[in-house]
C-alpha cells in the first residue's frame, strides 16, 4: 500500500474466559479502499468487529484509527464514543433498525449529536428558535442524499420494519453513513441477498469508497462480493490471521485453500 | 449469642417460606421470561384455602389436628394448583405473542382482582387461628435469653426440604422435568421437537402454585393470622429471593429465600422492625446492580 | 355441523363450570367468621353454584361466537406507517378534546361534582402523560412512578407549611426535587432491562412510601401533613374571608362568594398543567432528545453504535417524567389540603402504568381515553366502593386480552419527507 493506512490493528487478543476468540491479530485497512475479513464460522470475525467498534474490550492490543488530526486509539473508547470521537460506524449481522420509527427518522437519529449540539441539547428546539430549524433542515438534506443513494427515497415515511429485507440492509448502511464516519464496518452486508441485490450492494459500496473516500471494512461470506469489490482481503481462522493480500493472492494461498476456500475452480463452494 | 442464634433459627424458618414462594417466580420467569405478578396473591389464596379446609375438617371430622392439617395440606395444594392453572390459562396464555408489557399489565390486573376477591368474600379483617402445632425444644439456656426451636419450625423446615427434594427430582428425572428444561432453554425448538409447550407451561404454573400454597399453610400456622394483603409484600420479597439466588435456578430460589429470611430476621432483631421491608428492597437493588445474574444464575449473553 | 359445534361448546362449558366451581368453592363457598369464640365457618354454597353456572354460560356463548365468526388473525404486526389521513385527524381530535375540557365548567350540565371528578381525571391524565415519557417513549418500565408523585406532594406540603411559600413558587421547586429523585433512581437502574427494571423501580416506590410512613419528624408519619394552603390567583384567595392585607377572589370581582369558584379555579390549574405537559411532550418528540428516547426503546445497541449515550438518554427520561409527576403531586397536595403516605401506594403506580399501556404507549389521546375509562368511570360507581377495585383489576385484564397493544397504539412519524417544513 502506498498511502498511509487508515486503520492499524496491532497484536489484538480477545479472550472470553478460557476461550481465545481473537489471537494476536495484526493487519491494516487503507483509506479509500475496501478491506474484507473472511474466514470460516467461528473464526473470530464478528468478535474482531466488536473490538474495533467498542462493544468488547480486548485484553491486549492496539487499534489506531488515523484521523486527519492524528491517531485515535479505539481500544480506549466505549462503544458510543467510538462512533462520535472515533468516527467509526457499523452495521450488524442481525439487522438492528429502529423498526417502529420511519425510514427518515432512522436517518435523523443517526445525526443526533450534530442536532443536539446545534440545538443546545434541544433547548433551542423547544423554544422554536431558527438555529434548530436550520440544523434540522440540513439533517433532512443529508438524509435525503443517502436515501437517494440507496434507492429508498420512496419509502422515507414508511415504518422501517415494514421494508423488504434487502431494503432494510441498505437502510442500515445509509444510517451508518449519516454519522459521517471515516471507517465503515459492515457485518455480513450481503447475507440473505439474492444475486441481483448483491450486485446492487457492490455498486453502493464501491460508490461509497470512491465518492466519500473513506475506508470500508467488511465481514463477508458471499465470495462474489469479496472477490468482486475488495481491494484487500484478510483471512482469519480460529482467531488468527492466516493470510492477507489482494483477492487474487489470497485465493491462491494454500493456507487459505486448506482452511476453507476449496479448489480454485470450485468457486461455487460456499462455506456453511 | 443466644439472641443471635434465635434470630438465626427464625430466619431459617422464614427463609424456607420465602424459598417455596420464590420457586414459583423463578420457574415461571425461567420458562416464559415473565414475572408472574399474581403469584403473591396465589400464595395468599393458598393460605386462605388451607385455613378454611382445616376449619372444615375440624368442624366435620373430629378433633384430630393431624387429620385437619393433612386435609388442609391436600386441599390447598389441589385447589391452589387449580387457581394457578386457571390464572395462566385466562390471563397469560392468550397474550403470549403480544407486546411485552401486555402480560405484565394483565398480571398486575389479576393480582388486584385476586386481592379484592379475597377481601370481598372474606372480609377485610385479619383472620386469627389459635396455635395448632405446639411445643418446642429448648436448645440453649443463656443468661437472659433462651434459644428455643419450636416443633412447628422443625415441621416447616423438614417439609420444605422434602418438597425441594421432590421437585428437584421431578425436574431432573421425569419426562416433564426434561421437557421443562428444554422449554426453558429454547421454547421454539422445544415445540418443534414435539413438546407440548402449552402443557409444560401450565404444569410449571401449577407446580409454582402448589409450592406457594404450602407456604401459605405454613404461614397460617406460624404467624397465626392471615389477611388478604399478605400476598403483596411476600410476593415482592419472594421475587427478591428468586433474583438473589439467580433467576431460573431452583436451588437458587431456595438459597435466595434462605438468605433473605436470615437478613430480614437479623435486621429486625438488631436494627429496626419498621424498616425491615426496606432492607429487603435494598438487597434487591444491590443484587441487581452488582450481580444481576444472582448467586447461582447463568449470565445472559446478548448477541451483538 | 351445527350439532357438532353445539356439542363441543357444551363440553367446554361444562368443563369451565366444573373448574369455576372448584375455584369458587373455598373462598366463595365458605366464609371465615371471626367471633369471640374463635374462628368458625359460614357457608354460601349456593353462590358457588351460581358462579359455576355463570362461567359455564359465558364459556358456552364465547365458544359459540368464536366458532361461528370467521377467523381473524390475532396479533398482526403493524403493516406500515399510519396513513397520512389518520394522521391529520389526530390533531383535530386533540383540539376538540381540549376545547371540551376548557369549556367544561361552563356547560349547562356541569355541576360542582362533575368538575371535581374531571379534576381528578386530569390529575391522572397528567401523571399518565408524565409516565408516558418514561414508559411509552423511552421504553423504561417504571413501576415506582408514585414515588415522584409523593416527592412533589410532600415538597409542596413541607415548603408551604414550613416556610410559607406560595403554591406558584413551590411548584417549580417541587418539580425540581422530583426530577432530582428521578435522576437518583435512574443511576442504579441504567444497566437493567425489562422486568428487572420494573421490579427495582417498584422497590424504590415502596422504599419511599415506607420512609414517608416512618420518618415522623419530617413527614408526620402515618398522620401526614395537614392544613396545606390552597393556591391563589395572583394573591387573591378563594375563601369567604381573607386575612389582613389580602383580598378574596369574590371580593375583587364583585361576585357573591361561592365554594364553586375554588373548584373551578383548581380545575383550570390542573388543566393548564396537563396541557403544558402535553405541549412539552408533543414538542420534544420532534427534537433530538425525544427521538433519542424512542430510538433507545427500539434498540439500545444500535443507539450506541450511532454515538448516542444511553446513560444521558435514560436519565433525561426519568428526570423529565419525574418532574411532571412532581407538578401533579404538588397540585394533589394543594387540592386536598392534606396528604398522607396512604395516597402513595403501589396501586397508584399500577393505575398510572395501566393508563399508559391501555392508552397505547406513546399516544397522547390514548392516555386521556384510558384515564377516563379507568378513573372516571369507577368514580361514577363510588357507591359500590368495594367492587370498584375488583372491577378495575378486571378491566385491566380484559382490555389487555382484547387489545394488547393498547387502545390507540399506531405510531405516526414525527417528521415526514412528504411535508418538509
Amino acid at each position: 500500500m502506498t498511502a498511509a493506512p487508515l486503520l492499524e490493528v496491532e497484536h489484538v487478543t480477545m479472550r472470553f474466559g478460557g476461550l481465545i476468540a481473537v489471537n494476536d491479530l495484526s493487519f491494516q485497512a487503507g483509506r479509500n479502499s475496501i478491506t474484507a475479513v473472511i474466514g470460516p464460522n467461528g473464526a473470530g470475525k464478528t468478535t474482531l468487529f466488536n473490538c474495533i467498534t467498542g462493544f468488547y474490550r480486548p485484553q491486549v492490543g492496539r487499534m489506531a484509527l488515523h484521523h486527519p488530526s492524528g491517531p485515535v486509539l479505539l481500544e480506549r473508547l466505549d462503544d458510543h464514543r467510538i462512533a462520535a470521537r472515533g468516527r467509526v460506524a457499523r452495521t450488524f449481522q442481525n439487522i438492528r433498525l429502529f423498526t417502529r420509527m420511519s425510514v427518515l427518522e432512522n436517518l435523523i437519529v443517526a445525526q443526533h449529536r450534530t442536532l443536539m449540539a446545534a440545538s443546545g441539547f434541544s433547548l433551542a428546539g423547544l423554544l422554536g428558535l431558527p438555529v434548530y430549524r436550520r440544523a434540522e433542515a440540513r439533517a433532512v438534506d443529508k438524509a435525503r442524499f443517502w436515501l437517494d443513494k440507496t434507492g429508498l427515497a420512496a419509502f422515507a415515511d414508511d415504518e422501517a420494519g415494514s421494508l423488504p429485507y434487502g431494503s432494510q440492509r441498505r437502510l442500515e448502511i445509509a444510517r451508518a453513513m449519516c454519522t459521517d464516519p471515516l471507517l465503515l464496518c459492515l457485518d455480513e452486508p450481503a447475507a440473505g441477498l439474492n444475486p441481483r441485490e448483491s450486485a446492487e450492494l457492490n455498486r453502493l459500496l464501491l460508490d461509497i469508497r470512491d465518492e466519500q473516500r473513506i475506508g470500508l471494512l467488511l465481514i463477508e461470506h458471499d465470495m462474489s462480493v469479496v472477490m468482486g469489490i475488495s481491494d484487500r482481503v484478510v483471512v482469519l481462522d480460529h482467531g488468527a490471521k492466516i493470510a492477507e493480500g489482494t483477492p487474487d493472492e489470497v485465493r491462491r494461498d494454500p493456507a487459505v485453500i486448506r482452511a476453507y476456500l476449496g479448489e480454485p475452480e470450485d468457486e461455487e463452494a460456499r462455506p456453511c | 449469642m443466644e439472641y443471635f442464634l434465635q434470630q438465626l433459627i427464625n430466619g431459617i424458618t422464614l427463609g424456607a417460606i420465602y424459598g417455596l414462594i420464590a420457586i414459583g417466580y423463578t420457574m415461571v420467569y425461567g420458562i416464559i421470561g415473565m414475572i408472574n405478578f399474581a403469584h403473591g396473591e396465589v400464595y395468599m389464596l393458598g393460605a386462605f384455602i388451607a385455613l378454611i379446609a382445616y376449619l372444615l375438617s375440624t368442624l366435620l371430622g373430629g378433633q384430630s389436628a393431624v387429620l385437619g392439617l393433612t386435609t388442609a395440606l391436600l386441599a390447598t395444594m389441589l385447589l391452589t394448583g387449580l387457581w394457578g392453572w386457571a390464572i395462566e390459562r385466562v390471563a397469560y396464555r392468550p397474550l403470549r405473542g403480544a407486546p411485552k408489557l401486555a402480560p405484565l399489565i394483565s398480571a398486575i390486573g389479576m393480582s388486584i382482582v385476586l386481592q379484592n376477591f379475597a377481601q370481598i368474600t372474606q372480609g377485610a379483617r385479619v383472620k386469627p387461628l389459635p396455635p395448632v402445632i405446639g411445643g418446642s425444644v429448648e436448645l440453649l439456656r443463656g443468661e437472659d435469653f433462651t434459644v428455643s426451636l419450636s416443633s412447628l419450625q422443625i415441621v416447616i423446615v423438614l417439609l420444605t426440604l422434602v418438597l425441594m427434594a421432590a421437585f428437584t427430582w421431578i425436574i431432573a428425572r421425569t419426562p416433564l422435568g426434561r421437557a421443562q428444561r428444554a422449554t426453558q432453554q429454547d421454547l421454539k425448538m422445544a415445540s418443534l421437537l414435539g413438546i407440548d409447550v402449552d402443557r409444560v407451561i401450565s404444569a410449571t404454573f401449577v407446580m409454582g402454585a402448589v409450592l406457594a400454597s404450602v407456604a401459605g399453610l405454613m404461614v397460617t400456622l406460624y404467624y397465626g393470622v392471615i389477611d388478604f394483603y399478605i400476598g403483596f409484600l411476600a410476593g415482592i420479597k419472594a421475587f427478591t429471593a428468586a433474583v438473589l439466588g439467580g433467576i431460573g435456578s431452583l436451588p437458587g430460589a431456595m438459597l435466595g429465600g434462605l438468605l433473605l429470611g436470615l437478613i430480614e430476621s437479623l435486621w429486625s432483631g438488631y436494627f429496626s422492625i419498621e424498616y425491615k421491608d426496606v432492607a429487603a428492597f435494598s438487597i434487591l437493588v444491590l443484587v441487581l446492580l452488582f450481580r444481576p445474574t444472582g448467586l447461582l444464575g447463568h449470565p445472559e449473553v446478548e448477541k451483538i | 355441523m351445527a350439532g357438532a359445534v353445539l356439542a363441543g361448546a357444551l363440553r367446554e362449558a361444562l368443563a369451565a363450570a366444573v373448574v369455576a366451581a372448584g375455584l369458587a368453592l373455598p373462598l366463595l363457598g365458605f366464609r371465615l367468621v371471626d367471633s369471640s369464640q374463635g374462628l368458625s365457618l359460614g357457608t354460601r354454597l349456593d353462590w358457588v353454584a351460581w358462579a359455576a353456572l355463570a362461567v359455564g354460560l359465558g364459556r358456552f356463548l364465547l365458544t359459540l361466537s368464536r366458532r361461528l365468526r370467521p377467523a381473524s388473525p390475532r396479533h398482526r404486526p403493524s403493516a406500515g406507517a399510519v396513513p397520512a389521513q389518520a394522521d391529520r385527524l389526530r390533531p383535530w381530535a386533540g383540539w376538540a378534546l381540549a376545547g371540551l375540557a376548557v369549556t367544561l365548567p361552563f356547560l349547562p350540565f356541569a355541576d360542582r361534582n362533575l368538575v371535581d371528578k374531571a379534576t381528578l381525571v386530569l390529575i391522572y391524565v397528567m401523571l399518565g402523560w408524565g409516565l408516558n415519557i418514561v414508559v411509552g417513549l423511552a421504553g423504561l418500565l417504571d413501576l415506582g412512578f408514585v414515588a415522584f408523585y409523593a416527592v412533589g406532594a410532600y415538597s409542596y406540603a413541607l415548603l408551604s407549611t414550613g416556610l410559607g411559600w406560595s403554591f406558584w413558587i413551590c411548584l417549580p421547586l417541587a418539580g425540581l426535587f422530583a426530577a432530582g429523585f428521578g435522576v437518583a433512581l435512574g443511576f442504579p437502574v441504567l444497566r437493567l432491562r425489562g422486568d428487572y427494571l420494573a421490579i427495582v423501580t417498584l422497590g424504590f416506590g415502596e422504599i419511599v412510601r415506607v420512609v414517608l410512613q416512618n420518618w415522623q419528624d419530617l413527614t408526620g408519619g402515618p398522620n401526614g401533613i395537614s392544613a396545606i394552603p390552597r393556591p391563589t390567583l395572583f394573591g387573591l384567595r378563594f375563601a369567604a374571608n381573607a386575612p389582613e392585607g389580602h383580598r378574596t377572589f369574590a371580593d375583587f370581582f364583585g361576585l357573591p362568594f361561592s365554594g364553586e369558584h375554588r373548584v373551578i379555579f383548581l380545575y383550570f390549574v390542573i388543566l393548564g398543567l396537563a396541557l403544558l405537559t402535553n405541549l412539552f411532550t408533543l414538542r420534544i418528540r420532534r427534537l433530538p432528545v425525544g427521538r433519542a428516547w424512542e430510538a433507545l426503546r427500539e434498540d439500545e445497541i444500535a443507539c450506541r453504535s450511532l454515538g448516542l449515550n444511553p446513560t444521558n438518554i435514560k436519565l433525561s427520561a426519568f428526570a423529565l417524567g419525574a418532574m411532571f409527576a412532581g407538578f401533579a403531586g404538588s397540585f394533589f397536595a394543594t387540592r386536598q389540603g392534606f396528604i398522607s403516605p396512604e395516597s402513595f401506594t403501589f396501586i397508584e403506580s399500577a393505575v398510572i402504568l395501566a393508563i399508559v399501556v391501555l392508552g397505547g404507549m406513546g399516544s397522547q389521546i390514548g392516555v386521556v381515553l384510558a384515564a377516563l375509562l379507568l378513573v372516571g368511570l369507577p368514580e361514577w360507581f363510588r357507591d359500590l366502593q368495594q367492587y370498584r377495585m375488583l372491577a378495575f383489576g378486571g378491566a385491566m385484564v380484559l382490555i389487555m386480552l382484547w387489545k394488547p397493544s393498547g387502545l390507540l397504539s399506531d405510531r405516526s412519524p414525527t417528521i415526514r419527507l412528504g411535508d418538509r417544513r
